[in-house]
C-alpha cells in the first residue's frame, strides 16, 4: 500500500506552500474562502456559507430559468425585424438596443443565453466525467496506468488551451453537440489531478482498507467508498469548468470557429459586434457583459464550494 | 544541478512526443486532410491537388507523415507557410519580438501588482475583501470582450491611447511604442495579476502562521518585517513556480489579445493562420508553445532548486 498521507486535513487547502514536496505538478490555487491559515494576525471567522455564494447560486438559477422560458419572457420574437428602428441604442422600447436587422438585442441575449449556458454546463459535465474516469482510475489503479494517464494530463495541460480549441473547431467545423465535446475535451485535466490526489489520500484510509478485507471487488469499493469522497472536490473543479466552458465557447464563436449563425451564442453575438464596436458599442457591451456576470458567478460558486469542503476549516 | 536538469529534460523528452502526437492527429482529422480547403476551390484542378498531396507526402501512411514531420521539425525544417510560401520558421521568427515585448510587459505588471496586492491584503482585513473580490472580478472577465471595452472607452470614446498596432505607422518613438503597448498589456496583464495575487496571499498568510514567524514575533521583530522579510522570503518560491507554471494560459491570452489589438506578434499570426487554414503555421505555433511551456516548466524546477535549499537533498 502507498504511504499517502491519511489525515483528515489531507482534502484541504490543494497546496500547502512552502511544506508540499517540490513536485513537478503545477500548484492549484488556493480557494478563496477562509484564510488558510488559522493563526495569521489578521485572520477573521467567516460564515460557512457566505452570502456572496447564496447571491452568486440566484443569479446563476436565474439566468438559467430566464433562458429556459425565452419564448416566454422575450419582449420580442428572436427574429423579428424592426426595419424602422435599426442599430437603434438602448431605449425603453428596446431595453439594450438592436442590431443592424432591427433585431430587439436583448431578446437575442436571451436566446443566445440558452446556447452559451447549455454548453457551459453540459461541456462542464463532459469535464468532469472524463477527469473523473482518469483522476479515479490513476489514482486508484497506480503504477503503469498512473504513469501513463498522468503524463496525458500533463500533455494535455502543455499545449496552449484556447488555440488547441481553436484549431480542433476550425479542423472538424463543429456543430453545437461536437462543440460541447470539445469543450469538454480541453477542460478534464484540473479535474484528473485533484480527483487523483484525493483518491489517492482515501485509499489509504482505513473504511476503504475494511471494505477491501471484506473481500469488496475494486469496482465496489471504488464506487461506494472512495469516489462519494471525491464528489466534494469534483463539484469545486466541475463549478470552475462551467465558467471556463461558457469562456472558451464565448472566445471559439468570438474568433469566428465556434457556434455559426443562425445558432446565436453570446460569443457568437459578440464576433458580429466587434467591427462596429466604435459607433454601436452596446451590441457588444450587453453579450460580453452576461458572460461575464456568469461566469463571475460560476467562479463565485466554485470558491465557496472549495472553502465549504470537509477539511478545508 | 546538472542531475536535476537531467532527470528533468528525460522526463520533458516523452511528454514533448506526446504532444506532438496530439498536435499531428488533431491537424490530420480534418476530412481530406490538410488540403481541404482546395478541394473547395473551383480553380485547383483534381490532378493538381493530386500531386501536391503526393509532393507533401499526405499520401503515405499517417504514422509514416507523423515521423517524417516530427524529423523535420527537430532539425528545424517546419515546412512552408500555405499563406505566402515562406519557411514557417520565418515567419514565426519576425513575429517573435513583438510577442515578447507584450508578454514581458505584461508579466512584469501582473507581478509588481500581484506582489503589491499580496503584501496589503496580507496584513489589513478591508484591503484583504477588496483584493479578494478584485481578483475573482478580473479571473472572470472574458479577455476579449475586456480588450473590447478598453479599446472602445480609451480608444474610442475619451482618444487618450491607440487602440491598435504597436506603434504609429511611419513613426515609431519610445512614447509612441509605450502608449500603444499599455492597453494590450494591461488586457493581458489583468488575469494573471488576479490569479497570482491570490495565490500569494495564501501563501503569505499560511508563512505569517509558521513557527518561524512567530518565533521572529516574539523576538520582537515589527510585524512589517516579518512579512517582508520571513513570509515574503518563504512565499517567493511556490509564487515563482505559479508564474512560470502559467505560460500556457499567456499563450492563450496573447492570441486573444493580439487579435483584439491588431498586435503583430505571433498569436495574431495565429488567428490570421487559423483564418486561412494554413496548418503548417498553426502546427508550428501549438508546437513552439507547448515547448515553450514545458521548457518553463523545467526552468521553475531550477528556480525552486535555486531558491529553496531544502528541496536539494529530498531529489
Amino acid at each position: 500500500m502507498s504511504a499517502a498521507p491519511a489525515a483528515p486535513g489531507a482534502a484541504g487547502p490543494p497546496v500547502a506552500p512552502g511544506g508540499g514536496p517540490p513536485d513537478h505538478v503545477a500548484p492549484t490555487r488556493p480557494p478563496l474562502g477562509p484564510p488558510a491559515a488559522a493563526g495569521a494576525p489578521t485572520a477573521r471567522p467567516r460564515p460557512r456559507h457566505p452570502r456572496s455564494a447564496l447571491v452568486a447560486a440566484g443569479v446563476l438559477a436565474l439566468l438559467v430559468a430566464v433562458a429556459a422560458l425565452a419564448p416566454v419572457v422575450a419582449p420580442h420574437a428572436p427574429e423579428a425585424l424592426d426595419l424602422a428602428d435599426r442599430r437603434a441604442a438602448p431605449s425603453t422600447a428596446h431595453w439594450f438596443g438592436t442590431d443592424e436587422l432591427g433585431r430587439d438585442l436583448l431578446t437575442r441575449v436571451l436566446f443566445g443565453a440558452r446556447v452559451s449556458l447549455a454548453i457551459g454546463l453540459v461541456s462542464a459535465g463532459v469535464s468532469a466525467a472524463i477527469g473523473v474516469v482518469v483522476g479515479a482510475t490513476a489514482g486508484y489503479a497506480g503504477r503503469w496506468a498512473e504513469a501513463l494517464l498522468m503524463r496525458l494530463t500533463d500533455a494535455m495541460l502543455s499545449v496552449p488551451r484556447l488555440p488547441l480549441l481553436m484549431i480542433a473547431a476550425a479542423v472538424l467545423d463543429p456543430g453545437v453537440p461536437l462543440l460541447v465535446l470539445l469543450v469538454g475535451a480541453v477542460g478534464w485535466m484540473e479535474t484528473a489531478r485533484v480527483v487523483r490526489a484525493e483518491v489517492q489520500s482515501l485509499r489509504a484510509r482505513d473504511h476503504v482498507a475494511a471494505a477491501r478485507a471484506l473481500g469488496a471487488p475494486p469496482t465496489r469499493v471504488l464506487a461506494r467508498h472512495v469516489l462519494p469522497g471525491v464528489a466534494p472536490t469534483a463539484a469545486v473543479a466541475t463549478a470552475l469548468a462551467v465558467g471556463r466552458g461558457i469562456l472558451l465557447e464565448s472566445a471559439l464563436s468570438f474568433f469566428g470557429v465556434g457556434v455559426q449563425p443562425p445558432t446565436a451564442s453570446w460569443g457568437s453575438m459578440l464576433y458580429q459586434a466587434q467591427a462596429t464596436m466604435s459607433t454601436e458599442p452596446w451590441l457588444g457591451l450587453f453579450p460580453g457583459a452576461f458572460v461575464f456576470l456568469t461566469v463571475l458567478c460560476c467562479n463565485v460558486l466554485g470558491d465557496a464550494l472549495a472553502a465549504a469542503r470537509p477539511g478545508a476549516e | 544541478m546538472t542531475a536535476l536538469l537531467l532527470r528533468r529534460l528525460a522526463q520533458a523528452v516523452p511528454l514533448l512526443l506526446l504532444v506532438s502526437a496530439l498536435v499531428f492527429t488533431l491537424v490530420h482529422l480534418v476530412p481530406g486532410g490538410p488540403l481541404a480547403l482546395y478541394l473547395e476551390n473551383p480553380n485547383v484542378r483534381p490532378e493538381d491537388i493530386e500531386r501536391l498531396r503526393r509532393a507533401l507526402g499526405l499520401d503515405r501512411p499517417l504514422p509514416e507523415q507523423y515521423l517524417a514531420w516530427l524529423g523535420a521539425f527537430v532539425r528545424g525544417d517546419w515546412g512552408y507557410s500555405f499563406a505566402d510560401g515562406r519557411p514557417v520558421l520565418a515567419r514565426l521568427a519576425e513575429r517573435l519580438p513583438a510577442t515578447l515585448e507584450l508578454v514581458g510587459a505584461s508579466t512584469v505588471a501582473a507581478v509588481a501588482v500581484a506582489l503589491a496586492a499580496a503584501l496589503v491584503a496580507a496584513r489589513r482585513p478591508l484591503a484583504d475583501r477588496a483584493v479578494t473580490l478584485g481578483a475573482v472580478l478580473a479571473l472572470s472577465l472574458p479577455v476579449f470582450w475586456f480588450g473590447l471595452v478598453l479599446q472602445f472607452a480609451f480608444g474610442t470614446a475619451l482618444g487618450w491611447l491607440p487602440s491598435a498596432g504597436r506603434a504609429t505607422f511611419g513613426g515609431g518613438d519610445l512614447a509612441d511604442r509605450l502608449a500603444h503597448l499599455v492597453l494590450p498589456a494591461t488586457v493581458l496583464a489583468v488575469a494573471h495579476a488576479a490569479g497570482w495575487s491570490r495565490y500569494l496571499r495564501a501563501a503569505l498568510r499560511t508563512a505569517l502562521a509558521l513557527p518561524f514567524a512567530q518565533a521572529a514575533r516574539a523576538r520582537g521583530v515589527g510585524e512589517r518585517r516579518i512579512l517582508l522579510r520571513h513570509a515574503l522570503r518563504h512565499a517567493l518560491r511556490p509564487f515563482a513556480t505559479v508564474v512560470l507554471l502559467d505560460a500556457s494560459i499567456m499563450a492563450s491570452g496573447a492570441v486573444v489579445t493580439e487579435s483584439v489589438f491588431a498586435w503583430p506578434g505571433l498569436g495574431g499570426l495565429f488567428t490570421e493562420a487559423l483564418a486561412r487554414r494554413d496548418y503548417p503555421v498553426l502546427m508550428a505555433f501549438l508546437m513552439s508553445a507547448s515547448c515553450a511551456v514545458v521548457a518553463l516548466g523545467v526552468v521553475s524546477d531550477v528556480a525552486v532548486w535555486l531558491l529553496d535549499p531544502r528541496t536539494r537533498e529530498a531529489r
